[in-house]
C-alpha cells in the first residue's frame, strides 16, 4: 500500500514541480512566473514529504513558498516595468543556451551518479533529532549564522536610511499660536496640524 | 478514564475507529486508508459547511446587537435562513468579470480560498484522539500555511487589473508580513513551555498540568489573538478591504457568488483560528475533568466558537484602524514584547527543571509571576514609546466649538467667535 501510494505521489508531485518550473519559462507573464515558482516549491515541499522529512517539507513551504515568493512577489510588483512581456529580452537566447546546457549537466549527473539506496526505513520524527543537532551539536555554527543574518539587516537599514529625518512640523503652523483650552493637552505636536479647539470659556 | 467502545460517543474517534477496524479485518488495507480520508474529508466539509451558514446568521445578529439594531430577523425563526436566502441570491447574480483582467487568475482565487482554512481544519484537535491528522510539526504547519493564505488574496485583487484592488492586494501581503512574525514568536512561547509541536500534544499538556496556557502565557495569548485577528483581515485590522479608502479592496471587482465565497472564506479563516486560539490557550477539548462526562467535541467547539466570538466583538466594537498604525503596532510593540517573554518563558521552564519542582507549586507560582510580568512589560514598554493614555476630550464638547473656525487663520482684528451656547 504504502510503496503504491508512495510512487503516485513521487511521480504527480514530480510531474507537478517541473511542469511548474516549465511554465516559469514558458509563461510570458512576471507574475504568472511568480506564481508558478510558488507552485513548484510547494511541489518539491510534497517531495520532501515521500521521503518522510516532514520538518524539511514544512520548513520548505514556510521559507521558499511563504518568505521568498512573497519577497519575489514585492521585487515584481516594485519594478517599473514588470507589466511587459517577458519574451521581450535580449538575453533570450544566451538564456536558453546557458539553462539548456545546465540542465543537461544535471540530468548526465543524475543518471551517471551510483545512487546509494539507504537500508534503513522512513524516519518516524525528526524535529527533535533537527532541534538536538542545531542546539548541541552545531550550534556555533547556528549562531555564527544568525550572526550574519543580522549583520546582514544592520547593513540594510544603513542603506536605504535617508540622511536625516526631515522635521517640516515647524512649517505647518506656529505652534504656539494654537490656543489650548486648560484641558491638559499641553503637547502640541498631536494637534499641529489638526483642527484647533475651541473652548475656552468652559 | 474513555472506554474505546465503538459506541462511546464522548470521542467520536471510537466509533471511527470502530468501523476503521471492521474494515481491515475484511478488506485489503488500502480499502481502510481510502474510508479513513473520506470520513475526514466528509467530516471537514460537512463541519465547515454547517458552521459557515450559521456563522453568517450569528454574526449578522451579534453585531446588531452591539449596535443596537435588529439583524435580519424575517427568513425563517429569528432571521435563521437568513444566509441560506443570500447564498441563493448571490447565486443568481450576474457574475461580472472586468473584461482587462487575468482571466486565469480571476477565475481561480475564489476556488483555491478554501485550501488553507481545510488544511489547518485538518490537524486541529476536535476532541480527545480526534485530529484527521496530529502531525508531529502541526504548529510549524499552520505557521506556514497561514505564509501561503495572502498569495490567493494577492493573485485574486492583482488579477482584477484595479489599482484599488491592487492596492488593497499589497496591503494584505503589508499585513500578513507584519502579524505573522508576532504570531509566530507567541506560539514560540506555547512551544517551549508544552515542549512538543504537535497540537494534540499541547491540549495534553493542559490536561496533565491541570491549567490552560492562558493564564501561564497571558501575554503571548493576547499577542496571539491580536496578529490572528490581523492575520485573518477583518475588522478592526480590515485595512484591505477598507470601503472609506480603496472601493472594496481585493474584493472591489468581484460580484455574485465569488464575491460570497470571499465572505465565506473569512468567517470560515475566523473560525478556524478562534480553534487554534483554544487549542493553544484554553485547553482544547479539555475543561478541568468535564471532558469525561460532556462530549470533549462539543467542550471543543463551545471554545472554538468564543474565540471567534472575540473576533466578532472586536469587529462590531472597534473602529478601522489605519495601515501605518497596525504596521507601527506589530514592529514596534507586539513583537518585542513578545521576544521579552519567550525568553521569560524559557528561563521558567529551565528553572523548573533544574529545580525539579512538582507542578503543584510550580504552576501557580508561574501564573503569578507571568501575570505580574505582563502587566509590567505592557506598561513598561507604553511609557518607554511615550504612549500616554490621555482621555480626549475629557469634557464633552459642542460640535459647534470644534474646527468651525479656524482660529489661527482668523484674520487679526476680527473679532472673537461666540462659543455656543
Amino acid at each position: 500500500m504504502s510503496d503504491a501510494g508512495v510512487a503516485i505521489g513521487f511521480w504527480g508531485l514530480g510531474a507537478l514541480a517541473v511542469g511548474a518550473a516549465l511554465g516559469i519559462l514558458v509563461t510570458q507573464n512576471l507574475l504568472h512566473a511568480v506564481l508558478l515558482l510558488i507552485l513548484s516549491f510547494i511541489a518539491i515541499a510534497g517531495l520532501f514529504l515521500t521521503l518522510t522529512a516532514d520538518f524539511v517539507a514544512v520548513a520548505q513551504v514556510l521559507i521558499y513558498a511563504g518568505a521568498v515568493g512573497v519577497l519575489v512577489l514585492f521585487t515584481v510588483m516594485l519594478t517599473p516595468s514588470s507589466a511587459r512581456v517577458n519574451a521581450d529580452t535580449v538575453f533570450f537566447g544566451p538564456g536558453f543556451i546557458i539553462g539548456g546546457l545546465i540542465a543537461a549537466g544535471m540530468a548526465v549527473v543524475a543518471f551517471k551518479t551510483p545512487w546509494s539506496i539507504a537500508d534503513r526505513g522512513g524516519f518516524t520524527t525528526t524535529v527533535g533529532l533537527i532541534g538536538d543537532a542545531l542546539t548541541n551539536r552545531w550550534a556555533l555554527p547556528f549562531e555564527l549564522a544568525s550572526i550574519l543574518l543580522i549583520a546582514a539587516m544592520v547593513g540594510a537599514i544603513v542603506l536605504v536610511r535617508s540622511a536625516a529625518p526631515v522635521d517640516n512640523l515647524e512649517a505647518d503652523q506656529p505652534v504656539a499660536d494654537i490656543p489650548f483650552d486648560q484641558t491638559g493637552e499641553a503637547d502640541g505636536r498631536a494637534l499641529a496640524t489638526a483642527a484647533p479647539r475651541g473652548g475656552e470659556g468652559h | 478514564m474513555i472506554l474505546a467502545n465503538w459506541w462511546d460517543l464522548r470521542t467520536l474517534a471510537n466509533p471511527v475507529n470502530g468501523l476503521l477496524g471492521w474494515l481491515e479485518e475484511r478488506f485489503p488495507d488500502w480499502v481502510a486508508y481510502i474510508v479513513s480520508g473520506l470520513i475526514g474529508a466528509a467530516a471537514i466539509g460537512l463541519f465547515l459547511g454547517v458552521a459557515m451558514l450559521l456563522l453568517i446568521w450569528v454574526e449578522r445578529r451579534v453585531v446588531a446587537r452591539i449596535q443596537i439594531r435588529q439583524g435580519p430577523n424575517r427568513v425563517g425563526p429569528g432571521g435563521i435562513l437568513q444566509p441560506v436566502a443570500d447564498a441563493l441570491k448571490l447565486m443568481q447574480k450576474e457574475s461580472l468579470t472586468p473584461r482587462e483582467c487575468d482571466r486565469w487568475l480571476f477565475w481561480l482565487a475564489p476556488a483555491l480560498l478554501f485550501i488553507p482554512t481545510v488544511l489547518i481544519l485538518g490537524v486541529l484537535p476536535f476532541g480527545e484522539r480526534m485530529s484527521v491528522a496530529d502531525l508531529n510539526v502541526g504548529v510549524l504547519f499552520i505557521i506556514a500555511i497561514g505564509s501561503v493564505m495572502p498569495l490567493v488574496v494577492f493573485s485574486a485583487g492583482w488579477s482584477s487589473s484595479n489599482k484599488y484592488s491592487t492596492l488593497g492586494a499589497m496591503r494584505v501581503m503589508a499585513l500578513v508580513i507584519s502579524y505573522e512574525l508576532p504570531a509566530v514568536i507567541a506560539l514560540l512561547s506555547v512551544v517551549i513551555l508544552t515542549g512538543s509541536m504537535q497540537l494534540g500534544q499541547i491540549v495534553q499538556w493542559q490536561a496533565d498540568h491541570w491549567m490552560i496556557s492562558a493564564l501561564l502565557l497571558p501575554l503571548p495569548f493576547i499577542i496571539y489573538t491580536i496578529s490572528v485577528l490581523a492575520e485573518v483581515g477583518r475588522s478592526p485590522a480590515d485595512v484591505t478591504e477598507a470601503e472609506s479608502e480603496l472601493g472594496a479592496g481585493y474584493l472591489t471587482e468581484y460580484s455574485g457568488m465569488k464575491w460570497g465565497l470571499f465572505y465565506a472564506a473569512e468567517l470560515g479563516n475566523a473560525l478556524v483560528f478562534g480553534g487554534l486560539i483554544a487549542t493553544f490557550f484554553w485547553g482544547g477539548w479539555w475543561l478541568f475533568g468535564a471532558e469525561n462526562v460532556i462530549p470533549s467535541w462539543l467542550i471543543f467547539m463551545v471554545k472554538m466558537l468564543a474565540g471567534y466570538w472575540l473576533f466578532v466583538w472586536a469587529r462590531g466594537t472597534l473602529p478601522r484602524l489605519r495601515i501605518d498604525q497596525l504596521l507601527q503596532f506589530s514592529w514596534k510593540f507586539l513583537i518585542p514584547l513578545g521576544l521579552i517573554f519567550a525568553v521569560i518563558v524559557a528561563t521558567e521552564v529551565v528553572i523548573w527543571e533544574e529545580a525539579g519542582a512538582s507542578s503543584w507549586i510550580a504552576i501557580p507560582a508561574m501564573v503569578v509571576v507571568n501575570v505580574l510580568l505582563s502587566v509590567a512589560l505592557v506598561v513598561g514598554l507604553v511609557r518607554i514609546l511615550g504612549f500616554e493614555s490621555v482621555q480626549q476630550p475629557r469634557r464633552a464638547h459642542l460640535t459647534t466649538d470644534i474646527g468651525i473656525v479656524n482660529r489661527t487663520t482668523r484674520p487679526p482684528g476680527a473679532a472673537e467667535p461666540v462659543a455656543a451656547p
